[in-house]
């Protein structure tokens, strides 16, 4: 009986991406029932909406601004993260408590002066318009996980090292760093998808699709082709397989890095 | 020769007393200023661009400003508009409708199904459902959108698999239709966060205390009591988790409603997330758009700390 339900629940999770899947390979323009396999799949519509939406130029904008934001972000993130957790310098519970109240904040709290602020900075409409808010947004999250995993290390590793003579750069990076491998790297990998799937920030700071994510670009797909189902879905499925293939190869690491993070503090 | 050896070791022990508590303080004054650089970089980002334009939307709600024209000031006049405006309010109305969804059904449903992979006995259908429930987590949500705009769709699945078991006079445009478009965009928001829900309790169950469910079972206990008596105190913490991070994602959302409805039918599924984008970028009403958005970070506030205060840690209690 319970496998019975969690099949059930497993068909319902994956029937809208079938149902995108067999749209996408019916004849472009036509208007498809449900889910339906073509007689005669059209796999060279996903070949047509690659071009059409101009995929390579936009798969290649996504992976710069993921490479811009993603280290910034962990390395500075992770800075303050042992500062507040390891450190404990003085001030640092204010300090954390300034950024947990950005953990609560819907970015359309700050998305209409962000819109005024890059343009008078006059980066509007480029990759920097995404990049440099987008760091700035995570750092609540990422100085939270990173502070909760400083807690758990002992002072007297750091006490030890600074008998040694240690400078704080130097504890830092020779000692702790290393250590903390496992919640960097699932930092990294969550902002990744963070990054990939950021909506709001593209559509409303960057015109040209080619300059936003592939999120972003989805929307600006959406509004030209909208109409011919077969193609929208195509794209569509372009456009998410790449979060599913990162998500299905570092699968375990995912999930159990979101829930450390969330069971923290 | 006794002098020497005897009085050595005392003096390198106080030598090396000395030199470790002197590093010590140098490290303590050294901690005091570089600490501070290590969380500058953080907070300087974080402060340009979050603190500050959320400073500047508190001050632009106080004004009426077309993005171009010197803006003039009103007020609290935005606030009334929002409070009182019949579609401003309804947004707020349909933000809270959508926690049903967003909240309510993952929470539930996940409270179910993650009690099921517990007790089923196939531990690789358990963590293949985890996987597949997951999936909806890490696409991006405007394909989740279209994806579910197409199923819900006069010719998309639903009505296909209605119409098959005859009820076909039920089917219409779910989305298209003033009386279910809101539901049906909850279901999607329901969808997409199920998966989170349930691998957040799961994984909170698995840290359960098993005796707690072998004592009850000696005292006779059936599985709904032991549910209501063991699992779901035990669950406070991670349900308190998933109550804040979905109720958050039904208040503020955004992605799904503008890939599927636009707001529509009407304004059917006009959410606050939404207006604001349309005050501040195609009506040019800045201000009421910034008072509609400070209400809204209000609410998430108002919502959130209860739920974190009620569901703390059992030590904090």
């Amino acid at each position: 009986m319970g496998g019975a339900l969690l099949l059930v629940l497993m068909a319902v999770t994956l029937l809208p991406f079938a149902s995108m899947f067999t749209t996408a390979l019916h004849q472009s323009g036509t208007y498809p029932k449900g889910l339906d396999w073509p007689s005669d799949p059209h796999w060279d519509n996903f070949v047509k909406a690659f071009h059409i939406a101009n995929m390579g130029a936009i798969f290649k904008s996504s992976v710069l601004i993921v490479l811009a934001v993603v280290p910034v972000s962990v390395v500075i993130a992770t800075m303050a993260g042992f500062a507040i957790g390891q450190l404990r310098i003085r001030g640092g519970q204010l300090v954390f408590v300034v950024f947990l109240l950005g953990l609560t904040l819907p970015f359309e709290g700050v998305i209409v002066p962000l819109y005024y602020e890059i343009r008078t900075i006059g980066l509007l409409n480029t990759r920097w318009a995404i990049i440099l808010p987008l760091i700035g947004l995570f750092m609540p999250f990422g100085v939270f996980w990173m502070r909760a995993y400083f807690l758990t290390m002992p002072r007297e590793l750091s006490e030890a090292a600074r008998v040694d003579g240690a400078t704080t750069w130097q504890l830092f990076w020779r000692i702790h760093v290393p250590l903390a491998r496992p919640a960097v790297s699932s930092l990294g990998i969550l902002l990744t998808v963070f990054t990939w799937n950021q909506f709001l920030l593209a559509i409303v700071l960057v015109d040209d699709p080619t300059k936003r994510t592939m999120a972003g670009a989805l929307g600006a797909f959406q509004g030209q082709w909208g109409t011919d189902i077969p193609l929208l879905s195509a794209g569509s499925i372009l456009i998410l397989t790449p979060t599913i293939i990162v998500f299905v190869a570092f699968q375990r690491h995912f999930v159990s890095a979101l829930l450390q993070g969330s069971l923290k503090g | 020769m006794t002098e020497t050896t005897t009085s050595s070791p005392r003096k390198y022990r106080a030598v090396s007393r000395a030199s470790a508590s002197r590093a010590l303080r140098v490290g303590a004054r050294d901690v005091r200023l570089s600490g501070w650089l290590f969380v500058l970089p953080a907070l300087a980002a974080y402060g340009l661009f979050v603190l500050w334009p959320l400073i500047q939307t508190f001050k632009y709600s106080l004004y009426s400003w077309d993005g171009v024209a010197p803006a003039q000031w009103v007020g609290f006049d935005n606030y009334k508009t929002v409070f009182t405006d019949h579609e401003l309010v309804g947004t707020l109305k349909h933000a809270f409708q959508l926690i049903i969804f967003f909240s309510g059904i993952p929470v539930v449903l996940g409270l179910v199904v993650a009690s099921v992979m517990r007790r089923v006995a196939s531990p690789r259908i358990s963590s293949t459902a985890r996987a597949v429930l997951f999936l909806p987590q890490v696409v991006p949500l405007v394909a989740a959108g279209i994806a579910w705009s197409w199923v819900l769709s006069t010719s998309g699945v639903v009505n296909q698999a209605l119409s098959a078991v005859g009820l076909g006079g039920v089917t219409r445009a779910w989305l298209g239709d003033f009386g279910t478009a809101l539901p049906a965009v909850g279901v999607i928001g329901a969808w997409v966060l199920l998966g989170l829900c349930t691998v957040l309790l799961l994984a909170g169950m698995s840290k359960i205390d098993p005796s707690l469910y072998e004592a009850a079972q000696i005292d006779g206990a059936g599985v709904v009591r032991e549910f209501f008596s063991i699992t779901l105190p035990g669950l406070r913490q991670e349900i308190g988790v998933c109550v804040t991070v979905t109720v958050i994602a039904a208040l503020s959302a955004f992605d799904i409603v503008y890939i599927s409805t636009r707001g529509g039918p009407g304004n059917a599924t006009m959410v606050p997330g939404l207006k604001i984008y349309q005050l501040a970028f195609f009506n040019r009403e800045v201000g009421v758009a910034s008072a509609l958005a400070v209400v809204l970070m209000v609410l998430v506030l108002v919502c959130i700390l209860p739920i974190q205060w009620l569901t703390r840690k059992e030590s904090e209690a």
